[in-house]
């Protein structure tokens, strides 16, 4: 069978829902977009871990201290997982790193926005693992077996990092007035960002239509971030805290919640590396891979003296 | 990059993980070790925190020895061709009912 | 001074500082999997401390909990013993400090799951099963430090000569420990000693490591609230959000 009938073959595995698993012939443009998209999703978790753990140790209970340590854990959990999955494909997960701290690899450009309060802990929680949970929901169903397995893992996990970050919120909504403003000050900061979250609109998103064609992504970025608009914005209304934007309305036609315009400037600007903590980001990444070198190197070399 | 090896995140091992005592033990996923030992105790961490565990295995991802799409069909039998080897493909007098009487 | 709740606030500062101090490693940690598991000890830690310092609260019957305990109280107010607040240092520091602690924590927490006190050895019990993990883990990066590679092994040795003077505040007994092991509530810490003693030197010798010399002037007074300067700078972080927010709630 030459490629172009292994191409028909491949696109009608997919069209019957079938999942491809890592052995399977694919074409290489699918492996490629696979090993891009599944490696980005990992380092998001893994760089992900910075924001919050920023303010871990400055956690006003001991409750609230454990819930943001486990659910860092959890984030780095989930970047293994996800490396785990890229690893299926043949990259390696020295080859991943390597590409992310070179600056050749992507993460998710929310993570170079600055955690200034307690508060955007929970608008941290709420809004960003909120949009990331129906990302993640929708990538269950994927068609490479490796990434919705390790989406179905995750998904569990991530519920509670939601609530707890809505939880977080509702508590500082109905507090002091300080503790009010502070929640307000974070939603104020975080909500356009995590809009920018899902990806430009669906008409200049470049491989949209061949990641739908391939089962890869089920819904389009637009139709994710409007979900989540309709999701969020009554949850905002719930506690007491005001979306910031101006023109939101609720259209009685679609039952859509519209928003204003979203500043795609603004997004352009963060991804190629305006934003306020981009250096600082990959810098803390450098840091613990150069100082943890002599750490990995010493158990390698101790499990080669004592091999069996 | 210099020429000097390329930084080591340890060798690749599978997980397979046991929820209740009579369960199989089933594929969980991977992870970087660099020894056995290590690699329990990982196990442990990443795939038994939330529990139910009660047994872990993990085996060097170098060890599995797997099919391949290519072996099927040849290798791995498709369909129920060899219906003899099923159940229902039997009829006659239902087994018998135990009537031993309750004590 | 009520014994008992001094007993309790020492077990649970131990733990609040050194499971503050791992807290610190996450997203930091020189492998992803080491992230992972330096925050499930983290979690265990802070855990037990919120359990020991909520019993501290109780017997002592003037309305606080275990955050007021943690987050009200100044250095001269905290019991733990000084190991626990060196900072984290190198891997190697972090790893050292953690099993020199936990291998004498183990031994008191066995003993405690036998008090003449139920709530203090249900919780002591639990910890226990915990921190058998923790030196399972501690042990094995400990042997794999210092019989690793040459640089492993300097720095595995330099952590060791340097949180050496700290130990034997670990199995230190003074006058409340008296009182509690007359009401079979406390551990018997000279029981302990040449047992932890003996376990660590066939570990340093495992790890191919130098036993340090006993220090003439061993570290002492974490228990009556004198501590190294490192524990306010670690309070002032730890607790600056509550204190900005007195009477609220999060």
């Amino acid at each position: 069978m030459d490629d172009a009938g292994r191409e028909e073959r491949f696109q009608a595995r997919i069209d019957a829902g079938e999942r491809i698993e890592p052995k399977d012939w694919m074409p290489d443009a699918y492996r490629r977009q696979l090993v891009r998209m599944m490696s980005q999703h990992a380092h998001s978790e893994v760089v992900g871990m910075l924001p919050e753990g920023n303010w871990i140790t400055r956690a006003p209970s001991l409750r609230r201290k454990q819930i943001l340590l486990a659910k860092v854990q959890d984030e780095a959990g989930h970047g293994l997982y996800l490396y785990s999955a890229v690893e299926t494909l043949g990259v390696s997960r020295e080859e991943l790193i390597d590409e992310l701290l070179a600056g050749r690899a992507k993460y998710s450009s929310i993570f170079n926005y600055p955690t200034l309060s307690w508060a955007d802990m929970g608008a941290i929680g709420w809004l960003v693992d909120g949009a990331a949970i129906l990302n993640q929901t929708m990538l269950t169903k994927c068609s490479y077996g490796p990434y919705a397995r390790a989406m179905v893992r995750i998904c569990k996990e991530e519920r509670f990092h939601e609530k707890q970050g809505f939880e977080i919120m509702a508590v500082l909504a109905a507090g002091t007035p300080a503790q009010r403003a502070m929640a307000q000050s974070a939603l104020d900061r975080w909500w356009w960002p995590t809009l920018m979250m899902f990806g430009p609109p669906d008409g200049e998103s470049t491989h949209n239509d061949q990641l739908m064609r391939w089962r890869v992504k089920q819904k389009s970025n637009d139709e994710l971030r409007q979900w989540f608009v309709d999701l969020t914005v009554p949850q905002a209304q719930q506690i007491g805290l005001a979306i910031p934007d101006p023109e939101l309305r609720f259209d009685e036609a679609s039952g859509h919640w519209l928003t204003g315009p979203i500043d795609w400037d603004e997004f352009w600007r963060v991804v190629r590396g305006g934003g306020t903590c981009n250096r600082d980001r990959l810098e803390a990444r450098q840091r613990a891979h150069d100082d943890g070198r002599w750490v990995r190197e010493a158990a390698e070399a101790y499990a080669k003296k004592h091999r069996t | 990059m210099s020429a000097e090896q390329p930084d080591s995140q340890w060798p690749l091992w599978e997980v397979f993980v046991q929820e209740k005592t009579g369960d199989p033990h089933e594929h969980a996923g991977s992870l970087h070790a660099p020894d056995g030992e290590l690699a329990l105790q990982a196990a442990r961490d990443v795939y038994a925190r939330r529990g139910p565990v009660v047994s872990l295995w993990v085996v060097e991802s170098e060890h599995i020895v797997s099919t391949t799409p290519a072996d099927s069909p040849s290798f791995l039998e498709p369909g129920p061709e060899k219906i003899y080897r099923h159940p229902r493909f039997y009829t006659g007098p239902r087994s018998t009912k135990n009537t031993a009487r309750k004590k | 001074m009520n014994a008992l709740v001094e007993y309790l606030l020492r077990l649970g500062d131990d733990r609040l500082v050194l499971g503050h101090r791992l807290s610190e490693w996450c997203g930091h940690a020189p492998i992803l999997e080491e992230d992972i598991a330096l925050s499930n000890i983290g979690l265990d830690l802070l855990g037990q401390a919120a359990g020991f310092l909520g019993l501290a609260g109780e017997v002592e019957g003037l309305g606080r909990d275990a955050d007021a305990l943690a987050f009200g109280r100044g250095a001269t107010e905290l019991r733990n013993v000084q190991l626990v607040e060196q900072p984290n240092g190198d891997f190697a520091h972090t790893i050292a400090r953690q099993v020199l602690f936990d291998t004498a924590s183990l031994a008191v927490l066995e003993q405690l799951a036998g008090a003449k006190h139920a709530k203090l050895a249900e919780l002591a019990a639990h910890a226990a099963k915990e921190t058998r993990y923790h030196v399972r883990h501690g042990r094995d990066w400990f042997v794999r430090l210092g019989d690793g590679s040459a640089e492993s092994h300097t720095r595995t040795q330099r952590a060791l000569d340097s949180l050496w003077i700290f130990t034997p505040e670990l199995l230190e007994a003074d006058a409340v420990d008296a009182e509690l092991g007359r009401a079979g509530i406390g551990a018997d810490l000279a029981s302990v000693r040449a047992g932890w003693r003996r376990e660590i030197s066939a570990l340093i010798e495992q790890a191919t490591l130098r036993q340090p010399e006993d220090p003439p002037y061993p570290a002492t007074g974490g228990r009556r609230g004198v501590h190294t300067e490192h524990l306010d700078h670690l309070l002032s972080n730890m607790q600056c959000v509550a204190r900005a927010h007195p009477e609220a709630r999060w």
